[in-house]
């Protein structure tokens, strides 16, 4: 049955997860060096456009359309053949704004990925792999997770509004492309911010953004969606502190950009748990997506030595696993779901564990084989002059500034 | 002691500066600027029209050497800055008159260092 106020909360749900590509854009934008501040966004705003074709093309139907064995959704639901506005079962929202709202989950997954091959990405090698990965790689594991008859759906592995299917997937994907593409020349493998003003009012409008995420995943005006409201909030601030602290007792000084990245690793672990773990819950899950975060950006990445340019594995890979395993630690069946260890069900930890490692196979496996191809077809590296010069006049043939008008 | 100004293409500075503190040239002055060459101008395009601007965009350095170390400093650059085509920049060479640590009040050759 239509239920207008549902509609309504998610028309407006849908817009806000939209506006989270720009976003992130420029959260990402402000992060890397000024002569490749117009790359990012570039490939942000064609991500947003690029995807949102190949969804109502077919990418809505792979991931959503009737399920086939539990691995696809098939064709069914081609160029929205079937997809109306009256509610799917179980629904109170019109088929399509359904469809949009998955959508704008489909267009920030790749996104997300621009974070670890910036500075250096051949536009063309970018655009192939991102179409590529999203039909290949994103559309089955949200088909998997999300679609009823999807194998982890049976298996009742809880991801609320896309911990394992969007953060653990881009996380990985992140870290297995870095490894290939290689470093950066010129930098180690840290970030140099050109504007982190840019980088604030990225991650401020991400916050924002998050409430249509994780609220409206809800799919509707229920006690859920608010419990996912007040999860999102108390998480997101709640790591944002610990970064700051961390920051303030290892290296002596608390820091925006540490506050901004606790910002976003809490956003990231309280995402599979909003709807249903308890707001005193969301701080620890929040917490402990800021700690592990800290420690995988700080020591692990200079250790290993791979230039996850803008730490999409640190922070989204990491506090993404957190916070599939803490779901299954702290959810309540009072708030939604199933009960979770601190409830008594012990064996939630070990279900969520069976989505969190599925995640890490297919996602590095996925992008293994899709960079390959996409290096043997069109090539993946801009040639070390054009790195150096920089991917805005390069790529694009435009500058982000100018010295002197 | 001399005053070297090198005008080089921008993204060869990490290659100048690392071959310079190879010959353990550490102090420089660096600064973006615009400059007017015989090189061609760089092709933008916005919204499908092309402009080319001739005034393009440089890198200056600025080292002041004391004599020992100026044909070190000179070779770096020769050696870390060219591309062989126009555009690669310039190298302008000054006698240097005076030099005063601020900090201190030394003077000449034990300022430089």
């Amino acid at each position: 049955m239509l239920n207008a106020a549902d509609t309504a909360w998610m028309l407006i749900s849908t817009a806000m997860v939209m506006v989270m590509t720009p976003t992130l854009a420029f959260f990402y934008g402000g992060l890397v060096r000024r002569k490749n501040v117009l790359s990012i966004l570039m490939q942000c705003m064609v991500i947003l456009s690029v995807i949102s074709l190949q969804w109502v093309l077919f990418g809505y139907s792979l991931a959503f359309g009737p399920d086939k064995g539990g691995v696809i959704g098939g064709l069914d639901w081609v160029f929205l053949r079937g997809v109306g506005l009256e509610p799917l079962e179980g629904q109170t929202i019109p088929h399509q704004l359904f469809m949009s709202f998955q959508m704008m989950f489909a267009v920030i997954t790749p996104a997300l990925i621009v974070g670890a091959f910036a500075e250096r990405i051949k536009f063309s090698g970018f655009l192939l792999f991102t179409v590529l990965w999203s039909t290949l790689v994103y559309d089955p594991m949200a088909h998997w997770v999300w679609a009823p008859g999807g194998w982890l759906f049976n298996k009742g592995v809880l991801d609320f509004a896309g911990g394992t299917v969007i953060h653990i997937l881009a996380g990985i994907s992140a870290l297995v492309f870095s490894f290939l593409i290689g470093k950066r020349n010129g930098r180690g493998s840290s970030p140099s911010p050109h504007n982190l003003p840019f980088a604030v009012l990225g991650a401020g409008f991400l916050w924002f953004g998050w409430f249509g995420f994780n609220a409206g995943s809800a799919l509707g005006i229920k006690g859920q969606t608010v419990s996912a409201f007040v999860n999102t909030n108390t998480a997101a601030a709640a790591a944002a502190l610990t970064w700051m602290i961390i920051d303030w007792f290892v290296h002596k000084s608390p820091t925006m950009l540490g506050v901004i990245t606790g910002v976003v690793a809490g956003l990231v672990a309280i995402t599979p748990a909003a709807g249903y773990v308890s707001p005193m819950s969301s701080i620890a899950i929040g917490a402990g997506g800021s700690m592990l975060g800290f420690i995988f950006v700080s020591y692990i990445k200079p250790r290993f030595g791979y230039d996850d340019s803008l730490d999409v594995f640190g922070v989204h890979g990491m506090a993404g696993i957190w916070g599939a395993i803490a779901t299954g630690i702290f959810a309540s069946k009072a708030i939604g779901g199933t009960d979770g260890l601190i409830h008594g069900n012990a064996g939630q930890v070990g279900v969520q564990a069976i989505g969190v490692l599925v995640a890490v196979v297919f996602a590095a496996a996925g992008t293994f084989v899709l960079y390959k191809v996409c290096d043997f077809f069109v090539g993946m590296r801009v040639d070390s002059r054009e790195e150096n010069i920089g991917l805005d006049l390069t790529q694009h043939h435009e500058a982000g500034y100018t010295l002197m008008d | 002691m001399k005053y070297i100004i090198a005008i080089i293409k921008s993204h060869k500075l990490y290659d100048v500066k690392k071959e310079l503190e190879n010959n353990e040239i550490h102090l420089m002055t660096v600064s973006d600027v615009l400059g007017c060459g015989r090189q061609k101008g760089t092709t933008e395009v916005y919204r499908g029209v092309t402009e080319v601007d001739n005034l393009l965009r440089k890198t200056k350095i600025e080292i002041a050497v004391n004599d020992d170390y100026f044909e070190r400093a000179v070779n770096a650059i020769m050696k870390a800055a060219p591309e062989n085509e126009i555009g690669d920049g310039k190298i302008f060479i000054f006698d240097l008159a005076e030099c005063i640590r601020i900090r201190t009040g030394e003077k000449g050759g034990e300022a430089i260092g």
